[in-house]
């Protein structure tokens, strides 16, 4: 990390890049999230990663918003998956070996899915990103598209997840949702190494039937992370409750703070990226 | 080599889309088909080797995870499999229809390094098992599968999949001339009918007399550009011209002359009110108001009926689509932040053996309508927050499909011009053969010809091409790249650039617009109405600048042409000009039309029954009834909290199902300060009279403003007439005299029209008889919120508060709901009394501003009883409550002629009188907020209560409703829970 020292570690300064692309429709809420927690928010299309104009490396959060890319013809997230996997794989990687951060929600989460970039390796967490997917995200069992307000049990080890309520409530709104492992054993994997982070409950937190689960994911998974913690994916949108107005019944609730359940998830990242990677490499710097 | 890739999901993994099509398939009343397994196929044309084609299977088409993959190559298969346990059925685009999933498929192919490829297209194949008949199969096609407007049933694979990669033809051209000049009366109708120009004969006259004096016949080129500019759908021929209008006041016949009733009506409206927030109104696309320091927002409401008639998904797909880019090209450019979406179908249960030939089931259109605006909607991230939908019989052969937008644009950005030497520039979607005609065709009425004779009419949308042209508009507008902007809409480019060009003059090259593909003439290329594109005027210097900024969002932008300054339309195709028109004649040369309107009032009585003792099932009648049952089914289909800003959701309450009045939103998520969104619509008041419905719409549409938190001073509104034949004086006739409601009402209560639209010859005719809708009256309403934290929803908050109607109920159940559930009209329809409705709402919103309020309805179809039933079990509390407080006053007409002096029940709890409230306030506040209404009438009716009882005394003090709130939101939740 020394060595690939550059003036993102000296600035000290948050800085996350907003990926987007062609049906990208979720950008504006998190830019609005992270800029509103202090961080350095750009929001580029994918073109100025492959012209060169941009490089994944000066960033230390990288988010891929939601949306619906590519009209997620074929299906979802997939194109984009793979001009991940096949035209940035490289810088991919090394951000990942930097111990950067990565959150994909909804559709980006489908795009980390289907490019194997999540869960990644089941057996290492050291080994190099290989970019295999060992899960996926299909259609929803009741066969159409849905946007409701849904409960979370948060569970597992993140970076992203710290001091988080046990049951948050944020809003899923998709067609592609339910969570399948390739099988049984990747599916023990993701337990064994806590790499399940939300799962969908009912309002006091037991196991959910439809619609708690919204979608009729396995074992209920709303969200998984690699062995690391450090890249995210989940399909509820935590930027839609980064408001407290934008809960779904605010008037009947008491204020407390500006700030919804959903907030926290993103006020962690940049926590976190000011207390390990602009500390430690300062340090480095030194 | 041409590859055959058919994607199937396992066996232990549901297929939705096959269990959907059952579905569909046992709504159709068929029970042989026992199961239904549907495959995706792609057909790749290219040099590719086996090699190639199975990475293209394991990297993009299959998630091997769920699904596997088979190819062949197209020489090794005969004909479609089918055995005795299944049928099979492929289905594949017609040719020239857009298919989007083709062009990402080509994108995905490329991203793998594969460039040897020619063409991708698609198809689905259906397997349906189980003993079908041959008439059945034929059935399920038909009703399911396939629309044959854009699709059809591939019956011999090899025959149909040769055509792919179809060679470039060089078109050979001729310049079509039209023998005009020496046309009689009858050959110029003929001419305008069989060319679907849908001109009568004095515009055929006009056109001859143009000709005449210039001394030549026209170009097929120019006639179509003419019929376009002059159609209905373009130019409002009947809003604008001159109408003599016989109508009976007080018994007495009389006659006057209305010349331009838009002018004369909803414009005069905003003229005479001259608010100064007013920024922008009637000239462009969408009405332009103050919002903040910094923005303007701008709002528009479209309709697409005809397309939504003959292909449900397409039409409101592009309908969608067609009104976001109303907002994109309105100033210099707004940015979407919302939709609202109305309809109008026949109910969902209507008797197929009743539909007229020709038309789709109530239903199915339905299904395609709400899957084309999530379509469109979901996939551009644009929320679709609010919305009405409305079942009547009358719309069984023409569905309303109602549009809208709201936009949000930087102030100083609302006015453009093209100068003289400005580039035309067309940027988006390619041009193909789609929507040829589209402008005329909906100024028609349809028959059950229409889908044969104008299939080139429907289309379909390609969302992610318009976010694109969206994400990059934007960028260039903020740079001051173009000097004016228009959406290709109806009439496409024609419109688009005669438009801009009206003033100046305009060349343009035909040969250089880009196309889809090869094959159409020049005059196809100048009216097609391709979706997603736009056309800007562009200064020279600024063209290198936009063409990359497109570049960068892998957008297509090419310059066709030239602002002359010379004021004329000259177009050329391969330098050889087929079109030289006056701007002059083509936008002014339409002759002035008298239009004949006449309006009686129709002789209608209130029905005589005796009150039921016990009202609960009326109520869960009337809670059942289509107009007033929940639409849950479709708002959650519709993203409506993406982008982040909605603050009052449609569905709001403790178990977020509760029907909230007006959707709140904030287009900058670091403000509080916000819009709200209503509509009013309600076509059997004007059945009874029309003048009413226009009062009780903007009524509606105002109070729901004001029961969030608005501000009477702070709405404006828009009005939308969906009519029949305007040719036929009943029908214009009460399209009049709801437009003399709209002025009276806007006016007396201070609220600007801003923007508007028609769509008339909503008829439908078969053997000659025709079926025209109720004349329909869409009022969309939008107003400033300063401070969002004060807003209020629907659902009771607290056991203990106190319930309050405020406003007066009178005996106006005509044209409502309960007496619809006794299937009758009734006569005494609701009126708005103007001075105490404003009375009313300023209060309301002060005690609003003052915190004074914990939750607010408005009362409007099914009346108190309704509004009363939703408030409880949205907010999951039951009530108590006592008829003989309400505030009520019998009509001096109707005291004595047939109900007596006295109240009744039904009368109170049903009546859908305007401008009421129900309103709770918790006790400590009850001193406050009951001084604050001095002199308006209301009455505190009874409490909110810790109890899953729903109880309401009547007059007599005994109880007249009594049951639990999980049956009352049974009973309005069942009917659409499909």
């Amino acid at each position: 990390m020394v060595k690939r020292k550059n003036e993102i570690f000296m600035s000290h300064k948050v800085k996350v890049i907003v990926l987007r692309t062609a049906g990208t429709n979720c950008d504006q809420e998190v830019v609005f999230g992270f800029k509103n927690l202090g961080a350095e928010v750009d929001l580029l299309h994918i073109n100025k990663f492959f012209k060169g104009e941009a490089r994944l490396n000066d960033y230390h959060i990288l988010v891929i918003p939601g949306g619906f890319t590519y009209g997620d013809d074929v299906a979802s997230g997939k194109i984009l998956a793979n001009e991940l996997r096949l035209r940035l794989g490289n810088d991919l990687e090394q951000f990942i070996a930097d111990g950067k951060l990565i959150i994909g929600i909804c559709n980006g989460f489908q795009v980390l899915v289907k490019a194997g970039i999540l869960p990644g390796s089941l057996e290492d967490s050291e080994k190099v990103q290989e970019f295999v997917p060992t899960t996926t995200l299909t259609f929803n069992d009741s066969g159409k598209f849905e946007d409701r307000w849904i409960y979370l049990r948060v569970e597992g080890r993140s970076v992203w997840t710290e001091g988080l309520e046990k049951i948050i409530y944020i809003p899923v709104a998709h067609g592609e949702g339910k969570f399948v492992p390739a099988n049984d054993e990747v599916l023990k994997r993701l337990n064994e190494n806590h790499q399940i982070i939300f799962r969908y409950c009912d309002p006091k937190g037991g196991r959910p039937q439809y619609p708690f689960n919204p979608n009729g994911s396995t074992d209920d998974i709303a969200g998984i992370t690699d062995r690391t913690g450090r890249i995210l994916g989940l399909m509820p949108h935590p930027e839609r409750h980064f408001l407290f107005t934008q809960h779904p019944f605010w008037t009947r609730l008491e204020k407390k703070g500006k700030y919804g359940q959903g907030a926290k998830i993103f006020e962690n990242g940049v926590r976190y990226v000011k207390e390990k990677l602009l500390k430690d490499s300062s340090l480095a710097a030194r | 080599m041409i590859w055959r890739v058919e994607i199937k999901e396992k066996e232990d993994v549901v297929d939705t889309l096959g269990e959907g099509v059952q579905k569909d398939i046992i709504d159709l009343g068929i029970k042989s088909v026992t199961n239904v397994r549907a495959i995706y196929v792609y057909i790749i044309d290219g040099e590719i080797t086996e090699k190639q084609i199975r990475i293209v299977c394991e990297e993009l088409l299959t998630d091997k995870i769920t699904q596997f993959y088979q190819y062949t190559t197209l020489t090794t298969i005969s004909s479609q499999s089918s055995n005795g346990d299944y049928k099979s059925i492929e289905i594949a685009y017609n040719p020239g229809v857009m298919d989007p999933v083709e062009e990402s498929t080509r994108k995905g192919i490329k991203d793998l390094g594969i460039k040897s490829m020619r063409s991708v297209r698609t198809a689905k194949k259906y397997l349906l098992y189980g003993r079908l008949s041959n008439k059945e199969s034929d059935t399920i096609v038909d009703k399911v599968l396939a629309n044959k407007l854009i699709q059809h049933v591939v019956k011999d694979l090899s025959k149909e999949y040769r055509t792919v990669g179809a060679q470039q033809q060089e078109t050979k051209f001729d310049v079509i001339t039209i023998d005009f000049l020496k046309a009689n009366d009858r050959q110029l109708l003929k001419l305008s009918q069989k060319g679907q120009l849908f001109l009568n004969l004095n515009e055929m006259k006009a056109i001859q007399k143009y000709f005449k004096r210039i001394g030549r016949n026209p170009t097929d080129c120019e006639l179509e550009t003419t019929a376009q500019t002059w159609s209905e759908h373009c130019y409002h021929k009947t809003f604008r011209g001159d109408i003599r209008y016989q109508y009976v006041e007080n018994g007495r016949k009389k006659t006057k002359t209305i010349r331009n009733l838009l002018k004369s009506t909803i414009i005069k409206t905003t003229k005479q009110l001259n608010k100064s927030w007013c920024i922008s109104v009637f000239h462009d696309n969408a009405g332009v108001i103050e919002f903040d320091e910094d923005s303007n927002v701008c709002f528009k409401v479209e309709t697409h009926n005809h397309p939504s008639a003959l292909e449900p998904f397409g039409g409101a797909n592009t309908g969608v689509g067609g009104v976001i880019r109303d907002i994109l090209g309105t100033g210099l450019g707004a940015k979407p932040i919302c939709s609202t979406d109305v309809f109008c179908f026949a109910p969902p249960d209507f008797p197929t053996e009743r539909l007229p030939q020709g038309t789709l089931h109530p239903k199915r259109i339905l299904k395609g309508v709400v899957s084309g605006v999530r379509d469109y909607g979901n996939k551009m991230g644009i929320p679709t927050v609010n919305g009405a939908i409305l079942f009547d019989e009358r719309f069984v052969g023409n569905p309303l499909v109602y549009c809208g937008n709201v936009g949000l644009i930087p102030k100083g950005k609302e006015k453009k011009s093209a100068h003289r030497g400005d580039l035309i520039v067309v940027i988006g979607g390619r041009t193909g053969r789609d929507g040829i005609h589209g402008a005329t065709f909906s100024s028609g009425e349809l028959t059950h010809e229409s889908e044969v004779v104008s299939s080139g009419a429907v289309q379909i949308g390609h969302p992610i091409q318009e976010k694109k042209v969206l994400d990059a508009l934007l960028r260039a507008r903020d740079q001051n790249l173009y000097t004016a902007i228009t959406d290709c809409g109806a009439g496409g480019l024609s419109s688009a650039v005669g438009e801009m060009g009206k003033e100046l003059g305009a060349r343009v090259d035909l040969e250089k617009v880009p196309l889809k593909y090869f094959g159409l003439t020049y005059t196809e290329i100048w009216i097609s109405e391709s979706q997603e594109r736009m056309v800007l005027a562009v200064q020279k210097d600024k063209i290198e600048q936009l063409l990359k900024i497109c570049a960068d969002e892998n957008v297509e932008a090419t310059v066709i042409g030239e602002f002359t300054g010379n004021k004329r339309l000259e177009l050329f195709y391969n330098s050889c000009q087929v079109c030289d028109l006056d701007m002059e004649f083509l936008h002014g040369g339409l002759p002035k039309i008298t239009k004949q309107a006449c309006w009686s009032p129709p002789k209608l009585k209130n029905p005589r029954f005796p009150c039921p003792q016990d009202l609960t099932e009326s109520l869960m009648d009337v809670l059942s009834h289509y107009n007033v049952c929940s639409k849950e089914w479709v708002i959650r289909q519709y993203d409506h909290e993406v982008q982040g800003g909605s603050v009052l959701k449609p569905l709001v309450g403790v178990h977020c199902d509760g029907p909230s009045d007006a959707s709140v939103v904030i287009p900058k998520l670091d403000s509080s300060k916000g819009f709200a969104i209503a509509n009013g619509i309600n076509v059997r008041y004007g059945m009874v009279d029309p003048f009413w419905m226009a009062a009780s719409c903007i009524d509606e549409a105002i109070r729901q403003i004001i029961a969030v938190g608005g501000d009477l001073e702070r709405i404006a509104i828009l009005d939308n007439f969906c009519w029949g034949n305007p040719d036929k004086p009943d029908r214009l006739g009460s399209l009049v005299r709801a437009a003399l409601g709209c002025y009276k009402i806007a006016v007396g209560y201070g609220v600007p029209f801003i923007s508007g639209k028609d769509s008339l010859n909503n008829e439908y005719t078969e053997n000659g008889k025709s079926l025209a809708i109720p004349g329909t009256l869409l009022i969309s309403a939008i107003g400033i919120i300063d401070d969002i934290h004060k807003t209020v929803s629907m659902d009771f908050k607290k056991a203990g508060n106190l319930i309050y109607v405020v406003g007066l109920t009178q005996d106006e159940l005509g044209g409502g709901i309960y007496f619809d559930t006794y299937n009758t009209l009734g006569a005494t329809v609701p009126k708005v009394n103007i001075k105490l409705g404003t009375k009313i709402f300023k209060i309301i919103s002060k005690a609003v501003q003052k915190g004074l309020i914990q939750s607010m309805h408005d009362c409007s179809e099914g009346g108190l009883a309704v509004a009363l039933a939703e408030m409880a079990f949205s907010g999951g509390w039951g009530i108590t409550a006592q008829l003989d407080k309400v505030p009520f006053r019998p009509l001096a007409s109707t005291v004595s002629r047939y109900r007596g002096k006295e109240k009744r029940n039904d009368t109170v709890l049903f009546a859908e009188s305007n401008s009421r409230f129900v309103v709770e306030v918790t006790p400590k506040n009850q001193k406050e907020f009951e001084s604050m209404l001095r002199g308006i009438p209301f009455g505190l009716i009874g409490q909110v209560e810790d109890s899953p009882e729903f109880i309401i005394y009547g007059l007599n003090q005994k109880t007249c409703v009594n049951t639990y709130l999980d049956d009352l939101k049974e009973a309005w939740q069942k009917p659409l829970r499909w």
